[in-house]
């Protein structure tokens, strides 16, 4: 389980983080939603020690990932799985040669076995056929799947998503949203998600938390987060500009 | 009333020269940092041969036509100017000399770095400043590998070891196109050019100019990749690293160069 607890972030005086307090349970797909701009990617930058807190403390097993060396940070890493906004595929290498890329750095098997490995993910994404593509003759939604085949294909006990649907049309998003749950359901692996499309995240959650003003405001399964009375919330799920969330 | 006003401008300078004093001095501790966690990650497993041998191919292999032909040029051009100069004197025969000591203290180091700045080092900081702006930097770290390791490592050594292959190569066909400039068409005596560039061009000028030529080798690829490891806004900021990378790896190689100079001279 990863805990995170009174985690504060400030960037040139202004705070972004504001004590931020959020179990993420195993096996379990845990979204975070929450307007543009409220930290959302700030906070999986954290968890992956992209960033260093002003304070707070991310258990994972029970143990701070802040306070640990690099190499023990390396060893968690290697348990984590990350979908980057813009997908982070390698551009000056294939789909292949990306999905291949962490088991070629991280492990003994042969190209054979590596080869083997890399087409059973491609085609959980549905992707065969695209592998020998390089990432600037792939769609969108071809991007994220790839992206996502990558992050699987070390058989990670938590895979992140940072904005998994973003940009994409709904019917490709839709799609997205179902791999997730497919991954949850038959690999029994932990789905942290963040995002702010609403539909999809009522979909694929186990719980829904709302990321507002740099603290989590509500947190509870879809169907007691849908009942919330949070202003924050409510906005939120009602699509309207007015309201306590002001953009910009 | 005007005093205040005068005071505020005056706090106003003092302001705009302290942020800028500091940007330049954290700009050239980053530039530092960076350099010592390249030369420390350079001792540490896994040694990246493959992506050291693409970067040597990509620095030195690809740098050597426009190497090539400026190194021809230049010493064509400076046999030229020199032999029209010693003529005055009757003294022609220093020609080959003179462009020879030049080329190999100070034309020939400068000159291929200032070329490798322009095509390899703009290159590293915009593929790495895409790699930033595009989190394939972030994913790195993310899959547990050190991206200093992967990524600014291979070209600091590639770099290192084909300055001065390439310098060497400037010089040898700086003083070729002396040769044939100055015996073909000003009508030198080919022998007397080729034993008067050999007794009075030391190995110490030819070793100075390579030792400068490593020097800058490193400049160039720390400069650069600094540039574009942290580059921040998009499309204009790759643009904007890589613009930098050139321009403070041209001054800083062109101001180290006088104190190497002084230094070992």
């Amino acid at each position: 389980m990863i805990k995170i607890v009174d985690l504060y972030k400030s960037f040139n005086g202004q705070q972004v983080l504001k004590g931020i307090n959020i179990d993420i349970e195993n096996g379990r797909t845990t979204v975070i939603i929450g307007p543009s701009g409220c930290g959302k990617s700030v906070l999986i930058k954290h968890l992956l020690r992209l960033m260093l807190p002003d304070a707070g403390a991310i258990y994972l097993d029970g143990e701070d990932i802040i306070k640990l060396d690099t190499n023990s940070m390396n060893r968690v890493l290697k348990k984590f799985g990350v979908l980057f906004q813009s997908g982070a595929l390698f551009d000056s290498m294939t789909v292949e040669e990306n999905v291949a890329f962490p088991l070629h750095e991280h492990t003994k098997l042969s190209d054979r076995e590596i080869k083997e490995k890399v087409m059973e993910n491609i085609h959980l994404v549905g992707l065969t056929g695209a592998e020998k593509k390089y990432t600037s003759e792939l769609s969108g939604g071809m991007k994220k799947r790839a992206a996502i085949a990558r992050a699987m294909v070390m058989s990670p006990n938590i895979l992140i998503f940072d904005e998994p649907t973003t940009g994409l049309d709904p019917v490709t998003s839709d799609t997205i949203d179902n791999l997730i749950i497919e991954v949850n359901r038959r690999f029994d692996i932990t789905n942290l998600v963040i995002s702010h499309d609403i539909a999809g995240a009522l979909k694929i959650a186990s719980k829904v938390a709302m990321m507002y003003d740099g603290r989590i405001v509500e947190e509870g399964a879809p169907e007691e987060f849908r009942k919330s009375r949070n202003p924050a919330v409510r906005q939120f799920l009602a699509r309207k500009a007015e309201g306590v969330i002001k953009i910009g | 009333m005007e005093t205040g006003a005068n005071n505020r401008n005056f706090i106003r300078i003092l302001e705009i020269l302290g942020e800028k004093t500091n940007s330049v001095l954290s700009e050239i501790g980053g530039i530092f940092l960076l350099f010592l966690k390249s030369f420390y990650y350079t001792f540490q497993k896994p040694f990246r041969v493959g992506l050291f041998l693409k970067q040597i191919e990509f620095i030195g292999v690809q740098s050597s036509f426009i190497v090539t032909l400026t190194g021809i040029f230049t010493g064509m051009v400076f046999a030229l100017q020199g032999a029209h100069a010693f003529k005055l004197f009757g003294a022609e025969n220093l020609t080959g000399p003179s462009v020879g000591l030049s080329l190999a203290r100070e034309l020939g180091p400068v000159l291929t770095s200032l070329m490798v700045t322009g095509r390899a080092g703009s290159a590293m900081a915009a593929e790495l400043g895409t790699m930033r702006v595009t989190e394939q930097i972030d994913a790195l770290y993310a899959m547990a590998i050190n991206p200093v390791q992967y990524l600014v490592v291979p070209r600091m050594l590639a770099a290192l070891l084909m300055l001065p292959l390439l310098t060497a190569l400037f010089n040898f066909l700086g003083i070729i196109g002396a040769y044939l400039l100055g015996v073909h068409v000003l009508g030198l005596n080919p022998e007397s050019f080729i034993n008067d560039v050999i007794y009075l061009v030391d190995f110490k000028d030819l070793f100075v100019g390579l030792v400068k030529s490593i020097f800058f080798g490193m400049i160039i690829s720390i400069v650069s990749c600094y540039k574009g490891f942290y580059a921040t806004g998009g499309a204009k900021g790759v643009g904007r690293a890589a613009t930098e990378a050139v321009v403070i790896s041209s001054v800083s190689i062109l101001v180290s160069d006088y104190f190497l100079t002084a230094m070992m001279f």
